[in-house]
């Protein structure tokens, strides 16, 4: 069975630098896919460019972006805009500047269907009515014909989920959903989108730099370090066996409770240095900021190889190395 | 948590705001110096104003609560009654002899203001100007916003070669004297009311232009128009449904000005003998009161303090709107 959205060898270009390489994802249907990395590491940029929703220097320089068959890197404008919102939309960020504040939320949702499902204009009010109770938004008689300035940040980004599956899209993608949000609203957004997920059988990308939202809803999980895919894994696999430095770096620098890591106890543990050290590097991006470097890393690319079935690692140092000795020597600092 | 790998809205505000200061300065500011409408740069810096329900209805009390625009809106009020009640409080053609010549004002009650050189009444002329002085700036108004709109939102919103191309055509008006343009027009054309409308909006356009096209440069780098992208929504929803709404405040603002300065032209046309000889004008009637200035000024100041008034009740409007409108201005503050 062919992947729902099958990405291959992704490449983003802007005048002056390559900020995504060579980045391969595949996202089934009803599967929850996470892309996870730090600021910069081209997580987000990867996300727009699916949907050709770059920036306007920034081009898609190679690689296909196959969905149902078509190649949407190459799919004229008029077939690339019936594919936006309808099959695969799309989840922001910050609700608030996402919404358009001039128009009431039931309005903006009735537009969507009524664009790509032709409904008329009283069975699109009705439509958004469904929906809002869909995303489980109370009386949602009353709040269709409010506003998004009226609404809790929470309420603003289920209105934003309520558009984005308002046509039943096969691919959902969430670029950091709950970063704007409180932490006890993220789980309650992030319970709904894996509500719906499963309800609408939708596949769902979801891109984030919180490992605890990997952690609980995601099913796979690709890790991405300075515009290329580092590592990939089942999210049990990766968090049970991480093969990479930087994702053992990662999660060592989550504090969990029952490792007794507290910052009352002593430092927290990170990862020396920034992404920005990549810059200019000819081998391995995350060399620099590596415990485990060795002079073959610093002169060219690691491949990313397969070791298991669903599982990718761009590291020569510890995929050759038994595991569990590697993951001692990796928290660092 | 955003680094270089996502839309920087306000940057992008930024540069649209330091590319508009690098625009040369319109040279019909300096002709029309009564407009002082908040420009581009500004414009393109301040945030999102909003035109829902809830803040306009916040925006017009912050309007009703500012006396000098209420005064405004009562003078344009009283004008713009007169100027519809024209036929019926003087049905007679204002052009024709009512009375002995050159009568002060007060001299006979059959004239409260008086009559000019040919006896006609000065007060019929003045209501019945009235109606032209509106007509034509309301009209040139609406055809200088709607040039001004389409040209300064395809040039914001497409950018790149259409956007220089607009831009260098909006500088070319810019650049001719705008006063000289509308006489070389009228000129051209036969000197009626339609066509004194269309060659005022005709050199009013470009400052809407700019000014539309500085809020489409902001607007454009929202999140809420690459929202718009991802629900595959075309070029002209995005255009008029997602962005015009957002980048209107100011224009509103904006229109107000235009008016009056559409007035002043038409009026300056009048009192050089370009206006349509077959309708009486304030500026016509300052142009034959012009000769008598000594013996009769009043046939000069009459109609002069009426386009005083009527302009600077449009002003004071236009102020009050910006006040009302600008969310740092009115202290509502921003979400």
């Amino acid at each position: 069975m062919s992947a729902l959205l099958d990405v291959r060898g992704l490449s983003i270009a802007f005048p002056k630098a390559t900020p995504v390489r060579d980045v391969s994802l595949t996202v089934e249907a009803g599967e929850t896919v996470a892309l996870v990395g730090e600021s910069g590491s081209g997580k987000s940029l990867t996300a727009l460019a699916l949907l050709r929703l770059l920036p306007e220097r920034a081009r898609i320089a190679s690689g296909e972006v196959l969905f149902g068959g078509r190649d949407l890197a190459r799919l004229g404008d008029r077939e690339l805009r019936d594919v936006r919102g309808r099959d695969i939309a799309m989840v922001f960020q910050e609700p608030m500047t996402a919404l358009n504040p001039v128009l009431s939320v039931g309005d903006q949702i009735a537009e969507v269907v009524r664009l790509h499902q032709g409904l008329s204009r009283g069975a699109a009010r009705a439509r958004a009515v469904e929906l809002l109770d869909l995303v489980r938004i109370p009386e949602p008689q009353r709040r269709v014909a409010e506003y998004p300035h009226e609404l809790s940040g929470g309420m603003r980004q289920r209105v934003m989920i309520a558009i984005a599956v308002a046509c039943s899209p096969r691919l959902l993608i969430a670029d950091e959903p709950t970063t704007a949000l409180d932490v006890t609203i993220q789980a309650q957004v992030l319970d709904l989108l894996d509500a719906l997920r499963r309800d609408l059988s939708m596949g769902l990308l979801l891109i984030t730099h919180d490992l605890g939202v990997v952690a609980e809803w995601a099913d796979r999980v690709a890790v991405m370090y300075a515009g290329r895919k580092v590592e990939e894994a089942p999210f049990e696999v990766l968090f049970a066996t991480p093969l990479h430095p930087y994702t053992r770096g990662l999660l060592a620098a989550s504090p969990r409770l029952e490792a007794g890591q507290h910052c009352s106890v002593g430092p927290l543990n990170e990862i020396r240095g920034s992404i920005a050290s990549a810059a200019g590097e000819k081998g391995c991006a995350f060399a620099p900021r590596c415990p485990l470097a060795r002079a073959a890393c610093r002169i060219a690319v690691p491949d990313l190889v397969s070791i298991a079935p669903g599982r990718l690692s761009a590291c020569p140092v510890t995929t050759a190395a038994p595991v569990s000795e590697a993951c001692h020597a990796a928290p660092v600092g | 948590m955003h680094g270089t790998d996502t839309f920087n809205p306000t940057a992008g505000a930024r540069i649209a705001a330091s590319r508009e200061q690098n625009l040369p300065p319109s040279p019909g500011a300096e002709a029309w110096p009564n407009v002082h409408a908040p420009d581009a740069a500004r414009a393109a810096t301040q945030e999102v104003q909003r035109l829902t329900p809830a803040h306009g209805r916040r925006a017009l009390r912050a309007f009703l609560a500012n006396p000098t625009a209420v005064a405004g809106c009562l003078i344009l009020v009283f004008v713009t009654a007169a100027a519809l009640l024209a036929p019926l409080l003087f049905p007679d053609d204002p052009l024709e002899l009512a009375g002995r010549p050159l009568l002060w004002p007060g001299q006979d009650p059959r004239f409260p203001l008086g009559t000019d050189a040919l006896g006609r009444n000065v007060l019929a002329g003045l209501v019945h100007g009235a109606r032209v002085s509106l007509l034509i700036g309301a009209s040139a108004a609406i055809v200088g916003l709607l040039a001004g709109i389409l040209i300064g939102a395809t040039a914001g919103y497409f950018g790149g070669a259409v956007d220089d191309g607009l831009v260098k055509l909006v500088e070319i008006f810019q650049t001719i004297p705008s006063f000289i343009l509308l006489i070389v027009l009228v000129a051209i054309a036969e000197p009626s009311i339609p066509a004194i409308a269309l060659a005022i909006g005709a050199v009013s356009w470009p400052q809407v232009a700019r000014l539309v096209r500085a809020q489409f440069r902001a607007l454009k780098e929202k999140e809420l128009v690459a929202a718009a992208h991802a629900l595959g929504y075309g070029h002209a929803r995005i255009i008029f449904r997602e962005i015009l709404p957002n980048a209107l405040p100011p224009v509103i603002v904006l229109i107000s000005v235009t008016v009056a300065t559409a007035i002043l032209m038409e009026s300056a046309l009048s009192f050089m003998g370009l206006g349509d000889p077959n309708v009486v004008s304030w500026g016509s009637m300052i142009g034959a009161g012009r000769e008598l200035l000594r013996t009769a000024w009043y046939l000069a100041a009459v109609p002069g303090l009426a386009i005083v008034a009527t302009v600077l009740a449009l002003n004071l409007i236009g102020d009050g709107l910006n006040d009302a409108l600008n969310p740092r201005l009115s202290g509502e503050g921003q979400q």
